[in-house]
């Protein structure tokens, strides 16, 4: 029981870090310019893909740095050339062009690359368990994810609150309307904050893709879950944006480790069923059953019960 | 009886009180207008009345009924219209729809899917008629977003007594206009609103003196003094904290 | 009286239409475009005349589609007497009913809000959906046989055809319900709470009960597109209620036109047109919806229906055919332009070594194909450029309003 606590804790650490890799670029983005971007799990898979062809020719490492830059400066194309074009057309035409690219991406995916997942594979000298625990192996490999990750974070606090680009970004986010009037290049700032983001994007997907495989799909698996991630932690909440993740993260590892299901829960209240009713299927439900859904159910209750998110004060 | 009664109402956002204790009873028929120098709190007084914002404490009676609360639509079907300070339309459309629209609730129409609007006959009559009134008629196929701004204003008013309400509140009907514009509004705006109740909220002394029968003046959230235009005029403590700094008439709005 | 001959000739067109086209496949895909107007002219009711952006709007399509098959599968158990013609309409119910549900909580707020909890619900459904075996048959799916019912005037509905009268009658029967729909009182201020949802509350309307009609009523019409789904496929699976359908129906009225009634008509009638026939002649064919979706919202924001009607006005002037020319010069590069990047796209993509384009023969991994073919892409592109000046003087030529000849 113990051993599966930690390791569920472990993982779900991993997931929900990465997960917040993904939310924050994803939360600066619809703070600054009032777009939630849906095509930013895209931007992921496509820093993973790069990632894999770049390290057939020089291997992982220059992969980690090359790959998050190329798929930054793509995220800023799209922005220059795409998103501000859309944007006289208001906030539904954006959220529907973003939506259009996460499918374009997705089939140029498998244009380039093919429908059959990449052998995309961890750098051997992370291929060894860090420590054994009861048993279980927990692979270097995910340290180095904690560790990326929380580098990140580190460098983004420091931009962001030491760092005079930092501190127009977070006059834009809690005043969006007064930074033009100070003067500052708002376009190039929101060309820029799209690139960091889609960056970042990019960077998890460079990590995450040996350890979730590198296919097709991969946006939309992870996609929806970190657009639930910003709902629930507010919308422009980088505080929420974490603390969401990190529950998400948790909360599906918990539930994929656990055993736990309403047969237990009807055994101790001391009920029982039948085999053969029509509702059966909801009374053998287990936990790990309904892990995939748990982060929408989150989502609808939190908008039905505090529609600004957790951590948010906006409401657009 | 007095048609509205505010009685002891309060609003504060956090620890900022920007309405204190407002005590104000406004009788049928009496054109009423508040005024005030600028962060007075007029708006919200106007927000608190016609619903768009919850009151801290107090209360607003209506006919007798307690409004203060109450969603902006409950208080509107009770016959309690208003306009906006900042052109509040809907945009996409027409002109003739904008009015259409503004009439449907009175005229009994409610949440219907299955009456045809090209068939209501009077409500299409009461629309064209009151288009007329408001001189639109010539621009009721535009979409209201493309009326010119004083256009526009005269759409807002159009709108709002479109209900047929009996109390209507005007928030700054002719701020932003020029000289004839304002003209024409102060005219359009005794012609609609014969016979009925109205508060007003606006800044051209000229207007407010001409057009009302008592004046409140708001200052920090509290009535000063609420009378008579004559004895507002003469009355010391208002020359001190707003006529004597603001010349009247002055463009402040 | 337009109107109303309008609606005879549409009457005419979906019944002559099979005359003209008899092939097992065209009868098919007249089918699927019947189901998919109804579809998209119920998401059209949200997103373009209500303002509500939704994410999932599969969810009552689907479950109007797995209720339907279960009518179907109660008839074929001889549980009840049931005509299959009614079968649209149960699936119609049960969409009314799912949205009437989520619709509750769901409508309080338009906006970002509103797109996210469809979202939600739309994959929390989609999730279930895999879970909830006995309802929804999880991987598999439900199917069943629309032949058993009692016949209809003769008809048993075991030809692909008789299913095709069977869904345009309900087609027209719906088209013609939402468009009165846009007429009444309800309707309307969808229109005016899309518009201004505050001041529809200072006109006596509650913002959130308007979005809830509209709502349901959208719900219903999906429902009733589920339903004729199931009556021609037979079968329901994951798919029809998960978030690829729900995008293919924001696709659809997208691309057609929000702003217009007969937006997602267009919407459906070319997607449709476009997924059979390009997924006849290449297999890349989502990759060009893809490219085609995103070049629509930068470029004509208003969808195909719009980009017709910014005609109106040089129609009306009478100067439509200034601009017969510039379209012919612009148009020709144009489509050379795109062909010839279709054909390198086929030919990077082919894995034969002679790669044949139009009756054209390329060696694919030849240096001379791809030179040519870049070239001819050069060539169109910078034709194209030159073209455009041109097209843009005729344009305002075309709308300027010449002095003394009021419109």
């Amino acid at each position: 029981m113990f051993e599966v606590l930690i390791f569920a804790t472990l993982n779900g650490l991993v997931t929900g870090l990465l997960l917040f890799m993904l939310a924050s670029g994803l939360t600066l983005i619809f703070s600054m310019m009032g777009v939630l971007n849906f095509a930013h799990a895209s931007f992921y898979m496509l820093g993973a893909y790069f990632a894999y062809s770049i390290s057939l020719y020089t291997g992982f490492w220059p992969a980690l740095i090359l790959a998050p830059v190329l798929v930054g400066v793509l995220g800023a194309l799209v922005e220059r050339y795409g998103l501000r074009r859309v944007h006289k057309s208001g906030h539904v035409a954006e959220l529907i062009f973003t939506f259009g690219l996460a499918f374009l991406i997705e089939e140029a995916v498998q244009f380039f690359w093919g429908r059959a997942t990449k052998d995309y594979r961890s750098p051997d000298i992370l291929d060894f368990p860090l420590f054994t625990l009861f048993g279980q192996n927990f692979p270097a490999y995910k340290a180095f994810m904690i560790f990326i990750s929380i580098a990140i974070f580190i460098a983004l606090y420091f931009v962001l609150t030491r760092t005079r680009i930092g501190i127009i970004i977070q006059a834009a986010i809690t005043h969006p309307h007064t930074v033009g009037n100070l003067g500052h290049n708002v376009p190039l700032i929101f060309m820029a904050v799209f690139g960091v983001g889609t960056g970042l994007a990019g960077l998890a997907g460079v990590i995450a893709g040996p350890v979730l495989t590198t296919f097709p799909g991969m946006a939309m698996v992870l996609g929806s879950i970190v657009f639930v991630i910003v709902v629930i932690g507010g919308l422009g909440s980088l505080a929420g944006a974490l603390v969401a993740s990190l529950l998400i993260g948790l909360l599906q590892s918990y539930a994929i480790a656990s055993d736990l299901g309403m047969p237990d829960l009807l055994n101790w209240l001391g009920v029982s069923f039948e085999r053969d009713h029509p509702l059966n299927d909801i009374w053998r439900l287990t936990l790990p059953q309904i892990a995939p859904i748990l982060p929408y159910l989150l989502l609808v209750l939190v908008l039905i019960f505090r529609p600004s998110g957790l951590f948010g004060k906006r409401e657009s | 009886m007095s048609l509205l009664q505010l009685q002891g109402l309060s609003k504060q956002f956090g620890d900022t009180k920007i309405i204190r204790d407002v005590n104000l009873e406004i009788q049928p028929g009496e054109k009423h207008a508040i005024i005030g120098p600028n962060g007075a709190g007029k708006s919200t007084l106007f927000h608190l009345i016609s619903g768009r914002y919850h009151v801290s404490s107090g209360s607003i009676l209506f006919k007798g009924t307690p409004i203060h609360n109450r969603s902006p639509f409950e208080i509107t079907r009770l016959g309690l219209a208003r306009s906006f300070q900042v052109t509040n339309i809907f945009p996409l459309l027409s002109v003739f729809e904008n009015v259409r629209c503004a009439l449907l609730w009175s005229m009994g129409y409610r949440y219907s899917f299955w009456q045809l609007l090209g068939k209501a006959q009077a409500l299409n009559d009461r629309t064209e008629a009151l288009l007329d009134e408001i001189g639109l008629h010539a621009r009721r196929n535009l979409p209201a977003g493309e009326l010119a701004y004083a256009e526009q204003r005269a759409l807002e008013l159009g709108i709002a007594i479109a209900s047929g309400a009996e109390m209507i509140l005007l928030d700054e009907p002719v701020a932003g206009m020029s000289h004839t514009e304002a003209t024409n509004a102060v005219a359009l705006i005794r012609k609609v609103t014969a016979g009925k109740t109205l508060i007003m909220v606006e800044h051209d002394m000229n207007i407010v003196f001409d057009m009302a029968d008592r004046i409140s003046v708001l200052v920090y959230g509290e009535i000063i003094a609420s009378d008579i235009p004559s004895k507002i005029r003469g009355n010391p403590r208002v020359q001190e904290a707003y006529l004597g700094e603001v010349v009247p008439g002055g463009s402040d709005a | 009286m337009f109107k109303f001959a309008v609606w005879i000739i549409f009457a005419i067109v979906i019944v002559l239409l099979p005359q003209f086209f008899t092939s097992l496949l065209s009868v098919s895909i007249l089918n699927q475009m019947a189901i998919a107007i109804v579809f998209a002219l119920s998401y059209n009711m949200l997103l373009g005349q209500g303002g509500m952006l939704s994410f999932g709007h599969a969810v009552y399509f689907g479950l109007g589609g797995f209720m339907a098959v279960h009518a179907l599968l109660g008839i074929e158990d001889g549980d009840y007497f049931f005509s299959v013609t009614l079968i649209p309409l149960v699936g119609g119910l049960f969409g009314l009913l799912a949205a009437l549900f989520i619709g509750s909580f769901s409508t309080h707020k338009a906006g970002t809000v509103f797109a996210m909890i469809s979202l939600g619900v739309g994959e929390l459904i989609a999730a279930s959906s895999l879970i909830l075996v006995s309802f929804f048959g999880g991987e598999a799916g439900v199917s069943g046989d629309r032949t058993y019912g009692p016949t209809f005037f003769g008809y048993d509905f075991a030809q692909d055809i008789q299913v095709y009268y069977l869904a345009a009658a309900w087609m027209f029967i719906a088209t013609l319900a939402m468009y009165l729909f846009t007429q009444t009182p309800a309707g309307r201020m969808a229109n005016a709470v899309r518009d201004n949802p505050e001041r529809a509350e200072f006109i006596g309307y509650s913002a959130r009960r308007v979005r809830l009609i509209s709502f349901v009523m959208s719900g219903f019409f999906a429902g009733i597109a589920g339903g004729l789904f199931a009556v021609n496929y037979e079968i329901l699976t994951e798919q029809n209620l998960n978030a690829v359908t729900s995008g293919n129906v924001l696709l659809m009225a997208y691309i057609g036109g929000l702003g217009f009634f007969i937006g997602p008509i267009i919407g459906a009638v070319v997607l449709t047109l476009m997924n059979s026939v390009l997924s006849h002649y290449t297999t890349l064919w989502m990759l060009y919806l893809g490219i085609m979706f995103v070049l629509t919202v930068m470029f004509l924001p208003n969808g195909l229906t719009g980009f017709l009607m910014m005609h109106r006005t040089p129609w009306h002037l009478g100067k439509i055919r200034l601009l017969i020319k510039p379209y012919i010069v612009t148009s020709i590069p144009g489509a050379v332009f795109a062909l010839s990047l279709v054909a390198m796209v086929e030919m990077a993509h082919s894995s034969e070594a002679e790669f044949v384009f139009l009756g054209a023969s390329f060696n694919s991994s030849g240096i001379v194909s791809w030179g040519v073919l870049i070239a001819i892409a050069l060539g169109s592109f910078i034709a194209l450029r030159r073209s455009l000046p041109a097209l843009r003087e005729a344009w305002a030529q075309a709308n300027a309003i010449d002095s003394g000849e009021q419109k």
